[in-house]
């Protein structure tokens, strides 16, 4: 917290005047969970750990409130004066860490940055050809196809200063092909409420409160912590040990098993909510023979009995209870309650029922059941979950033969559409959209940036035209129809059968409160240590 | 004495391939990196041009013949997980994993001989029967579970030691050193436990053994004929002799030291080279493996060299004998 030297005097004494609150009532909290940030880079790697570092350093133009709606943020204003341009008005005083003063050539640099080719981040910008500046407060963003949704996507785009980064070659994105360090990857100048001020990695991360953020007069600051020390600990009995010993405060990632006994601790208190994340199973409804399995020669999931006979033969209240231990919401539906375009009544978990689902299966022609193989990646809850479903399917007579393999080859061998049947898991929050969902998991595979994870390659002309509308509508409550409509025949059709959506655990002292944000990342100005 | 360290030198070399042919080929196991790299959300295009970047999509043979030449000039490429050069990753863990080996080592010898040569000499003292059971633990126990245990009894239950961590760290001239601080030599007191115990207790029963064969020879029987006091006996002539392998086993037991640290830093969180390998071999970040082997496999040759040329100097046979002082 030592004010740069070159400051005039009075200015350091204001400085000096300014930390005297903070050091009167410093809180301290100590952070640990699994993983350490891969880089401080806003740019480079589009990976949970990373933004749950970046995000608390780096801000966006538009941001979300609580409801998780999107709100003014480094931006205060926008308009939309044609379906291919976008003008933001920037926010008026805002300071980065190194104490230079935000403007709009900040902005037009951090966007060509995020689209450059080694970004990771370019999502983030979808649709966006291009930024230019008007004037100094004013930026206008043109698109190459428009983007009805390019606020939701933006508020992951972070900015960053265009002076820090030249002058310390930092550019570009890191390029992993150069054999050089990126400064960015290990230094941060954002405009953040909080600023790094330690950076070891895989040992800790020191994060110190930002006291000219614009935040603190604009009222955002919901919390009052003045210093964060992040760590990974990477086994979770030693993670949990360090909490309950009291070596740090907060943990992000507790293991489930012992949450119950976490509850028990008089000294520890559980946070949970939801994650914007759903658990599926899908089918392999392309292929007309099975490729892993025995069904004489056929493929039982093109028919819609069969699926429907799956749906109908897994316990989803069982799977909560047992291999989720209770941290699971049954779902009907590929989106989230917090997702643009949810709606509740297409949300229906199939009825767990056996006799029925015997029954379906004997009227498609398996009364004998068949076999197949369900393919997992070897995380948690993904493999349990497999093990469950082979079990409940099994009970019904399709012999299900469970294939957990390490994560690292799940997803090159699921890419290749090399599978019959798979578990796998998708979360919305990025955009909190319906969009993006859909888009991804629902529309016809085409390999041109639709239906990229549409690994059964099930394909339905009524939803690639709803799909398309969504691209391009821009009254919301035409958007939240098509959606539905989306929703309703993906219910219909069931091209996946929707599991659960997870709950996320936290695991803290008694004296902290975090806000359980839907992307299970805990943003610091609202975290208290009393 | 000379034609045989280079006779162990190219033996080294030629070693030194097989184990960077050997890691390279597991790593085409491992999976896929870039679908760690990227988001499960990301596309099919940002998962090619990901690959294409990182010659990931080159044979097999080219991406081992350029890691070949890379490595001869110290260069292992950027680690995919933490974009930095490996080289410098593994420069920088160095120093907390030497110094954890390095006090579970001491901690092994300076407790492990006076405890062998105590259960060699008083036999039947229930003290002894006491140290030899509870060696037994030490051998037994996998290293997990007596780091987990000691967590849970020191740290968790007594609040005395802290459960992860270096603590406070200093740099002397590029060093990373826990020894300077109370913080730091707190912190190495549990992991250094669990990782020196099974030396220990492997030290223990090497030189109690050893003593008991020792004590029963002719030479003995000679010294106390001459007179000489037990205390001349036992340590003069008895304990010297049986150090001859205690040497031997503690070089190549402080290879598997630092080799096998990796689950002792795993359950502590120990920021040294065998967590970097952990956490490499999850995200399939080939650069770092490929080296963390590389240099382990380097260790160990080098352990075996300085073993080699030990014998020549301990042993005296050896030095009349010559050259016939080959492997062992």
């Amino acid at each position: 917290m030592l004010p740069p030297m070159h400051l005039p005097r009075a200015l350091l004494l204001l400085a000096v005047l300014a930390c005297v609150p903070f050091a009167s009532g410093a809180k301290t909290l100590r952070y640990a969970s699994q993983d350490d940030p891969q880089t401080l880079d806003p740019h480079s790697a589009n990976l949970l750990a990373t933004s749950r570092l970046t995000g608390n350093v780096y801000e966006p133009l538009v941001w979300r409130d609580k409801e998780w709606k999107v709100i003014p943020w480094l931006a205060t204003s926008w308009t939309q004066p044609s379906e291919k341009l976008w003008r933001f008005k920037l926010r008026e005083g805002v300071r980065f860490h190194d104490g230079s003063l935000l403007t709009a050539d900040d902005v037009v640099f951090s966007v060509a940055r995020a689209l450059s080719p080694t970004s990771q981040l370019k999502v983030s910008l979808q649709g966006v050809e291009k930024a230019v500046k008007v004037d100094a407060r004013t930026v206008d963003f043109l698109m190459a196809k428009p983007n009805p949704v390019l606020l939701s996507h933006m508020t992951n785009f972070r900015i960053m200063s265009k002076a820090w980064s030249e002058k310390n070659g930092a550019a570009r994105p890191q390029d992993y092909t150069a054999k050089e360090d990126t400064y960015a990857a290990r230094h941060a100048n954002g405009t953040g409420a909080f600023q790094v001020k330690e950076r070891q990695t895989d040992v800790k991360t020191v994060l110190v409160a930002h006291k000219d953020w614009w935040g603190h007069a604009a009222g955002m600051n919901e919390g009052n912590l003045t210093e964060i020390v992040m760590r990974p600990i990477k086994s979770n009995a030693t993670r949990l040990a360090a909490l309950l010993s009291g070596e740090v405060d907060f943990v992000l990632d507790p293991p489930t098993q012992d949450v119950a006994r976490l509850r028990a601790d008089p000294s520890v208190k559980v946070v949970e909510g939801g994650e914007l994340r759903v658990q599926y199973i899908a089918f392999d409804v392309f292929r007309d023979d099975l490729l892993y399995g025995k069904a004489g020669g056929k493929n039982p999931f093109k028919d819609l009995r069969v699926r429907q006979a799956v749906a109908h033969a897994i316990d989803a209240e069982a799977i909560r209870a047992k291999v989720m231990r209770g941290f699971s919401r049954p779902a009907g539906t590929i989106l989230t309650p917090g997702v643009q375009g949810y709606s509740p009544d297409a949300d229906k978990p199939v009825a767990y029922d056996r006799e029925k689902a015997k029954r379906l299966l004997a009227e498609a022609g398996y009364p004998d059941g068949f076999e197949v193989t369900l393919d997992a990646g070897n995380i948690q809850p993904a493999s349990d979950i497999a093990q469950a479903v082979a079990v409940m399917l099994a009970q019904v007579g399709i012999r299900t033969r469970p294939n957990i393999i390490p994560q690292s080859n799940y997803f090159p061998k699921i890419e290749k559409y090399d599978t019959s049947f798979y578990v796998l898991s998708w979360g919305g929050g990025v955009t909190a959209d319906a969009l993006y969902t859909l888009q991804a998991l629902l529309h016809t595979a085409n390999r041109k940036g639709e239906g990229d994870f549409n690994m059964g390659r099930w394909t339905n002309a009524r939803m690639d035209e709803l799909i398309q509308q969504l691209q391009s509508e821009r009254d919301p409550a035409k958007r939240a129809a098509a959606a539905r409509e989306a929703l309703l025949i993906a219910g219909r059709e069931l091209p996946l059968v929707a599991i659960h959506q997870p709950l996320i655990p936290w695991a803290m002292r008694k004296n902290v409160s975090a806000w359980f944000s839907p992307v299970n990342t805990v943003y610091f100005y609202r975290v208290r240590v009393d | 004495m000379i034609a045989f360290v280079i006779r162990r030198l190219l033996q080294g070399v030629l070693v030194m391939l097989v184990v960077g042919f050997i890691a390279f080929s597991l790593f085409n196991f491992v999976g896929d990196p870039v679908s760690l790299m990227l988001p499960p959300e990301a596309t099919q295009a940002d998962r090619q041009a990901m690959r294409e970047n990182l010659g990931l999509d080159r044979p097999f043979y080219v991406q081992f013949a350029t890691f070949i030449g890379n490595a001869v000039q110290g260069n292992f490429g950027i680690s995919l997980r933490l974009g930095r050069p490996v080289s410098a990753l593994l420069v920088e863990r160095m120093p907390a994993t030497l110094e954890l080996a390095f006090v579970a080592a001491s901690l092994a010898l300076l407790v492990g001989i006076p405890l062998g040569v105590y259960t060699g000499l008083n036999r039947n003292a229930w003290l002894s029967r006491f140290f030899l059971a509870a060696s037994l633990i030490g051998v037994s126990l996998p290293t997990f579970l007596i780091g987990i245990f000691l967590i849970l009894i020191f740290a968790v239950w007594l609040g005395w030691l802290p459960s992860f961590g270096r603590g406070d760290t200093m740099m002397v001239g590029g060093w990373s050193t826990g020894f300077l601080s109370t913080s730091g030599l707190r912190a190495l007191i549990l992991p250094s436990i669990t990782l020196g115990l099974f030396q220990l207790t492997l030290i223990m029963r090497l030189v109690r053994s050893e003593m008991l064969e020792v004590l029963r020879t002719d030479y003995i029987k000679f010294a106390r004929a001459r007179g000489l006091t037990n205390r001349a006996v036992n340590f003069g002539h008895a304990l010297k002799n049986t150090l001859v392998p205690v040497i031997t086993i503690t070089g190549l037991q402080l290879g598997a030291i630092i080799a096998f640290a990796i689950i002792t830093e795993t359950v502590f969180q120990w920021p040294g080279m065998g967590l970097l390998f952990i956490q490499a071999v999850q995200f399939a970040d080939i650069p770092v493996m490929a080296a963390y082997l590389c240099l382990i496999g380097f260790i160990f040759v080098v352990i075996n060299l300085v073993v080699d040329m030990l014998y020549y100097f301990v042993d005296p046979r050896l030095r009349i004998d010559g050259t016939a002082a080959g492997g062992h």
